[in-house]
């Protein structure tokens, strides 16, 4: 058995003990070898590959679509998934989407990055995206802390989270609040599109895929800049269980990062 | 025969672009190289390409490489303080092997600097300038034609070893008005660019594309170790075929001015100054920045010769002439110091330039 297959398995595991059906096979595009043992136990990065590969296999944009991934955890999913793909600096994502877009207007482009990648280093790029309302799609993968490196403060951090740079929990009065991506870029004029999910549950996740599917399909439509924010599980630098951890989802991330649609039209005026 | 114009080298640059084939510009706004960026807002949506104002040097150098990894030409320019910022790419496009063309236009420094003409970029030109082992080809335009010329060269060279080319001229290079005539040069055939990322449908075998800037994560090559070699062997072959530079009146010299870009043209003028005064005065001119004459130099300091570099920094070509003559000639210095007036808006003037000669000859 390959160990993608462990992952399936795993994956199906969870989602009989939740509901006690299977809900899908393994998409084409995942790339069965490295999926499996890449991501730490209880991390919920790659549940994102595998959405973005059921979205695109939905939408028949396997063999059009070009991913831009970031330094850090998200990078991985480059090798998950079975499409053209560019890897970038750390934070840059969305300017070297930006350059294959305009080249290709005609292939779904999109990025993956993670909450700092995007909204740290990474905020002039999205500023830069934001402003010209490049017709890409970016999907922030946030689980509060810097993961690669071994967990330390994100600007989505909460409050009074332990993380390796805030050994005595993140203060507010020092660090700054928690940034709300989602909300945030949905002021933009040039966005089409702006939601945050979750991966905590099959019906979170299955929502998330929703979200996914209407970013690209704004994408398709040419209407401007879609944005998917998706909450993440980091039980290794959370120092939590896998199942702790989807409490701590419910309970913490979600009532600071509220799910659902920010911004969602069909037409920019 | 190409079209004849009388232009500044900032507008030959585009042109030369244009004729190269280039598909993309991206750009922001520094002095004295916005003359580049505007002439591509203006004239390249005209053409069907692609421009774009960036929001920052950061931006530009990204944008280009997100253009250049989807297989077309592209190109950004800048001056000082925004080359600095691109570097941390460029190294990234280094390792990935793309192509890419870069302008610098220098200005003074350090830091904001004037904005006026210098030419003190030279060490982080030649060096690669980012982090990492790795080198770019660095061209050296002395005039608004061969800004022209030298940018398309800059393409195909860049094509060719699949790494960045930079292009180093100054603010007067850039300013200075010329005629011009643009015409396509031909530099002879190059591979298909099949390892872009254009979508699976778009390659023949279906295959997904990846471009990677780690050459570790996808193991792109089978260890750091070749990675390395990889890169090493490129830049010999840079050093060993692309070597370009002109030689004034050298036949019989043995006082060798060594000089680029502005300084190149005010020290030809100078030799001409020195040789109706009887004195074997000569010139290397540099083309190619790096690669570095050092053979050809250290061939001339074996004969006998003196030299003396004509630069507007307060010494960086200096070291690479030094380094080639290995303590066998004397090697002296016009700089920045020797302008003719303490104001950015000073220069150094054949007249200074002929003092020095006749003072060391």
């Amino acid at each position: 058995m390959s160990q993608g297959g462990r992952l399936e398995d795993a994956m199906n595991e969870e989602v009989k003990v939740v509901t006690k059906q299977r809900v899908a096979g393994r998409p084409k595009l995942l790339v069965p070898q490295i999926a499996g043992f890449i991501y730490c136990p209880g991390c919920h990065e790659p549940l994102a590959a595998r959405a973005i590969a059921e979205v695109l296999e939905k939408l028949g944009m396997g063999d059009r679509a070009i991913g831009v991934f970031d330094i850090g955890c998200n990078s991985f999913l480059l090798g998950m998934l079975d499409i053209d793909a560019v890897l970038t600096p750390h934070g840059r994502p969305p300017d070297m989407a930006t350059g294959v877009k305009r080249v290709y207007p005609d292939n779904i482009v999109f990025t993956v990055q993670g909450d700092g990648g995007l909204l740290s280093i990474g905020a002039d790029p999205l500023l830069g995206a934001l402003t010209r309302a490049e017709k890409i799609t970016i999907i922030m993968l946030n689980n509060a802390v810097y993961g690669t490196t071994g967990g330390q403060m994100a600007p989505t951090s909460l409050e009074g989270q332990v993380t390796t740079t805030t050994p005595n929990g993140r203060d507010l009065a020092r660090t700054g609040f928690p940034t709300h991506a989602a909300e945030m870029i949905a002021t933009f004029r040039g966005v089409a599109y702006s939601a945050r999910g979750a991966f905590n549950t099959p019906k979170n996740y299955m929502r998330t895929r929703k979200y996914i599917t209407s970013a690209f399909q704004k994408q398709m439509d040419n209407v401007g800049l879609s944005f998917v924010e998706i909450i993440c599980a980091c039980p290794e630098n959370w120092r939590l269980s896998p199942i702790d951890s989807l409490k701590w989802i419910e309970e913490k991330m979600i009532p600071e990062f509220p799910l659902g649609e920010f911004k969602n039209v069909d037409r920019i005026e | 025969m190409g079209e004849r114009m009388f232009i500044e080298g900032n507008i030959a640059v585009g042109w030369g672009a244009a004729s190269a084939g280039c598909q993309a510009f991206f750009g922001y706004p520094i002095t004295p190289q916005n003359e580049i960026t505007e002439w591509f807002a203006r004239e390249f949506p005209k053409m069907g390409r692609i421009f774009a104002q960036s929001q920052s040097e950061l931006g530009s150098i990204n944008l280009v490489y997100g253009a250049a990894a989807a297989g077309v030409r592209a190109m950004t320019s800048t001056s000082g303080p925004g080359w600095s910022l691109m570097q941390e790419t460029m190294s990234d496009m280094a390792n990935a092997e793309l192509p890419c063309v870069v302008v610098d236009v220098q200005r003074g420094g350090p830091g904001g600097g004037p904005i006026r003409h210098a030419q003190q970029d030279y060490f982080q030109c030649t060096r690669g300038g980012g982090h990492g082992d790795y080198r770019n080809i660095v061209l050296a335009p002395a005039s608004s034609q061969e800004s022209c010329d030298l940018v398309q060269l800059a393409f195909y060279l860049a094509d060719k070893y699949r790494n960045p080319v930079v292009v180093m001229t100054d603010a007067i290079i850039g300013r200075l008005r010329e005629t011009v005539e643009v015409e396509k040069i031909e530099f002879g055939p190059l591979p298909d660019k099949d390892w872009a990322v254009k979508g699976k449908a778009r390659h023949k075998d279906g295959k997904r594309r990846i471009v990677d800037h780690s050459g570790d994560l996808l193991r792109r090559y089978p260890s750091y170790r070749a990675l390395l070699q990889s890169l090493e062997q490129k830049m010999k072959q840079m050093q060993e075929s692309e070597l370009r530079y002109e030689g004034y009146k050298m036949e019989d010299a043995s006082l060798i001015l060594v000089a680029y870009g502005y300084t190149a043209r005010v020290a030809k003028e100078a030799v001409n100054m020195a040789r109706a005064d009887g004195i074997k005065a000569g010139l290397i001119r540099l083309i190619t920045a790096w690669p570095f004459p050092y053979q050809v130099i250290r061939e001339k300091a074996c004969q006998g010769g003196k030299f003396l570099v004509v630069e507007d920094s307060l010494g960086q070509v200096i070291e690479d002439v030094r380094f080639a003559v290995e303590g066998r000639a004397e090697v002296h210095l016009v700089s920045i110091l020797d302008r003719h007036i303490p104001t950015d808006g000073g220069m150094i003037l054949p007249d200074k330039v002929f003092d020095k000669i006749k003072e060391i000859q």
